[in-house]
């Protein structure tokens, strides 16, 4: 069967130079690691405004950065990190590992999924020109200053001149064109290229989740880019969306932007979900505990952060019965995420755990996602969030979430796949000098960021005065920064040594029981070399314990 | 012989799946209508917020004409596919060469009524609030029937050299489904805008 499958000639591969082959792929694989590799360069960009604004912050009445140009690398890392870091990064690892687990050849329309790249890739590219347009590059250009959700009336001309406002939406524009293919691609992919055998209740968590994800960010994407059209005409063509004057309202612009922003939060870290569960059980050495459930859970966070988004505006003034509907939504939220986390938890009680890198990186989510989803329903009580909005305290509980949570995913994915990707087994050693040095790192920085918040500090500030009893708190933060910096620019060297000298990986390292591990390390173009059948969803169980398959219990 | 043998059975378990064309124009479909969606609530928000005149009951005529033609241009679409399933190129052909028309009349209509209120009535996007959202309303469901139009002038194109076979009514069917959603999407924005918002 194998060897007919392969009997058809197969074409010639042209004599094409390696970069020309990147830049025009469409395989997914390829398109796969373009996008994981540019969002690696970005989590490094942003991870450097980031020091710069720590450095900045670590002591009062600071003169490091001028006000202007905090502003600008404030809402340079926010928008860097949420649409060309992570969003990128969830769609590479997603577009690279749905086909292969669904035992699928390509992505449902490959040619799609390279425009979707490109796109995603050249609104990154254009944002950080504006550091090269106008003013003075040390003062960042003309790189927007307008904070990442970018509040009207602050993006109307008279109070933002230049073209800041307008490099920012026309990249969040056209980088939401690209989302919205992936997204299709996506949904498509696991709704109709799925191998004989693989029903919906078979697919791996990892599918599934891609599918609720593709879903958001349907859904999710076109608020933010219909909110965009509109800032442009206002922009542009002296339209009055956003324009009190004419009777425009900027509240509006609050709610279109959260009616995106607050989903696009689940857009992320349903992936993270995605990587735990599927990295969990192959370390506990079980089946992943309550699929069903797990399924249900996902769907229903989904359903309800489509929700919840007005809970960014408590403050502004809603009736109360507003204030009481959001509150409440979002507090929901907690109920299928309670279930996913007793999930895992039960996935390893009684497991026989190994603590390989991937495996830590991914209780370290558990434990850390925990806390921020707990910060989450404090700022959820619309009285509490009074009090902290808009300080450290807010900008902590979402830094526990994206780092603490989903970065802390995506590591776990890269040294979990990274194997697969390469033919080459990342360092364990230097995973572990990665993995505590980030805990570290993330600890001191965002444990004590909570600390300031408390005590009234508002986020965004680019100095504040000595004797508010900020000080030693901010100092401590900046600390952390050392320790985070040392572990990414490890987890870098681990990536560049291992692909050249780590230890060859082989099919499947891990012992693990999804379809990517059938096929070499890294896959072939085709993938498979006959299509795989599925019975169960443990597939490569089946394979290796034909005398116990998972197919006569499910 | 094996080969074909599970090929057959691959097929046979396939069948039963989604074809990818139809799901990713639902999809696309998706994040399309939200788009709409946020432009609708703009406008229904803001209707009667304008500071300045004019207002919409002194400037707005409805398009009876234009909205007959868009919405029975669903109907030939609708036939030119049937046509060409059965294999029935001629009646395909003139259907679909009558959609385009129709579509083509109506984009004309609304190009029309705008020029009418540029150069005439000096009503623009920037004269008050109810013009910024008219004219980004009307004008994003115009440039969806623009993006038809192009699809079906390929189409077109394409026939007229006869290759546009029957094996391709699938992908004919899903630009339909294209087309039919801007047909739906036009009956909201009438209703809002020459309905509700006069």
């Amino acid at each position: 069967m194998a060897t007919d499958s392969i009997s058809l000639p197969l074409p010639q591969a042209k004599s094409r130079s390696v970069v020309l082959d990147w830049l025009c792929t469409v395989d997914h694989k390829k398109i796969g690691i373009m996008y994981v590799v540019y969002a690696l360069i970005f989590l490094v960009i942003m991870g450097c405004e980031a020091i710069l604004m720590r450095i900045q912050l670590a002591r009062p009445e600071s003169n490091f950065l001028s006000a202007e140009a905090y502003n600008r690398l404030f809402t340079m890392h926010g928008t860097t990190g949420i649409f060309f870091v992570a969003m990128p990064m969830v769609i590479g690892f997603g577009n690279y590992f749905v086909p292969l687990m669904i035992g699928a050849r390509d992505m449902a329309f490959p040619r799609l999924n390279a425009f979707s790249f490109w796109m995603t890739a050249f609104g990154g590219i254009f944002l950080y020109a504006s550091f090269f347009s106008g003013g003075s590059l040390l003062q960042g250009g003309s790189a927007p200053a307008v904070g990442w959700f970018a509040y009207a009336p602050l993006t109307s001309p008279a109070f933002s001149p230049g073209h800041g406002v307008d490099f920012w939406a026309l990249a969040l524009l056209v980088a939401g064109v690209g989302s919205i293919g992936a997204a299709v691609n996506l949904a498509a992919t696991v709704l109709s290229m799925r191998c004989p055998g693989m029903t919906l209740g078979r697919m791996p968590l990892f599918a599934w989740m891609n599918l609720v994800t593709a879903g958001l960010i349907l859904v999710a994407i076109g608020p933010l880019t219909a909110a965009q059209l509109m800032l442009m005409v206002d922009r542009y063509l002296g339209g009055h969306f956003f324009d009190p004057a004419a009777g425009g309202q900027p509240i509006m612009w609050m709610h279109f932007f959260w009616i995106f922003g607050h989903p696009e939060v689940y857009i992320l870290v349903i992936p993270a979900f995605a990587f735990i569960s599927e990295i969990l059980p192959v370390f506990s050495r079980k089946a992943i505990f309550g699929y069903p459930a797990m399924v249900a859970a996902t769907a229903g966070i989904g359903f309800v952060s489509l929700g919840v988004w007005a809970h960014h505006m408590f403050t502004v003034g809603m009736p109360s019965y507003g204030n009481a509907f959001f509150a409440l939504t979002t507090m929901v939220v907690a109920v299928p995420t309670g279930i996913k986390i007793f999930n895992w938890l039960a996935t390893l009680w009684g497991g026989k755990i190994r603590f390989a890198t991937p495996m830590l990186f991914c209780l370290g989510f558990l434990f850390q996602f925990l806390i921020g989803g707990l910060t989450g329903i404090m700022l959820a009580t619309t009285p509490f969030d009074w009090q902290l909005h808009n300080s450290y305290f807010v900008v902590a509980h979402f830094h526990y979430i994206i780092v603490g949570g989903i970065l802390f995913g995506i590591f776990g994915a890269f040294y979990y796949w990274f194997p697969k990707m390469t033919g080459r087994m990342l360092s364990e050693k230097l995973g572990k000098w990665h993995f505590w040095l980030m805990v570290i790192g993330f600890h001191l920085t965002f444990d004590f960021m909570h600390v300031p918040g408390l005590l009234g500090m508002p986020r965004r500030i680019f100095t504040y005065q000595a004797g508010r009893g900020w000080g030693i708190w901010n100092a401590i933060e900046s600390v952390g920064v050392i320790f985070q910096a040392t572990a990414i620019l490890i987890f870098v060297y681990n990536m560049v040594h291992s692909y050249f000298k780590g230890a060859v990986a082989g099919n499947d390292p891990w012992d693990a029981w999804t379809l990517e591990w059938a096929t070499s390390s890294p896959p072939p173009d085709y993938n498979f070399s006959a299509t795989p059948t599925v019975r169960s969803r443990r597939p490569l169980w089946d394979i290796k314990h034909p005398e116990d398959p998972d197919w006569k219990y499910e | 012989m094996s080969a074909t043998a599970t090929n057959v059975a691959a097929e046979a378990a396939e069948s039963h799946r989604p074809s990818r064309g139809r799901v990713g124009m639902w999809c696309l479909i998706t994040a399309e209508s939200t788009i709409f969606l946020i432009f609708v609530t703009a406008y229904l928000v803001y209707m009667g917020k304008s500071v300045s005149g004019p207002t919409p009951d002194q400037i707005l005529t409805v398009p009876v004409v234009t909205t007959i033609c868009l919405l029975s241009s669903s109907f030939t679409m609708h036939w030119a596919v049937a046509a060409l399933r059965r294999g029935n190129q001629l009646m395909f052909q003139l259907f679909w060469f009558i959609t385009l028309a129709l579509g083509a009349i109506f984009l004309t209509g609304t190009l029309r009524e705008w020029h009418h209120f540029i150069y005439k009535e000096n009503f623009t996007i920037h004269t008050n609030l109810f013009g910024t959202t008219f004219y980004s309303l009307v004008g994003l469901h115009a440039s969806h029937v623009a993006v038809g139009l192009i699809a079906l002038t390929t189409v077109m194109i394409l026939a007229l050299f006869g290759k546009v076979k029957q094996e391709h009514s699938e992908r004919c069917e899903i630009l339909a489904m294209y087309w039919h959603f801007v047909d739906v999407v036009w009956v909201v924005v009438f209703t809002v805008v020459y309905g509700l918002g006069r």
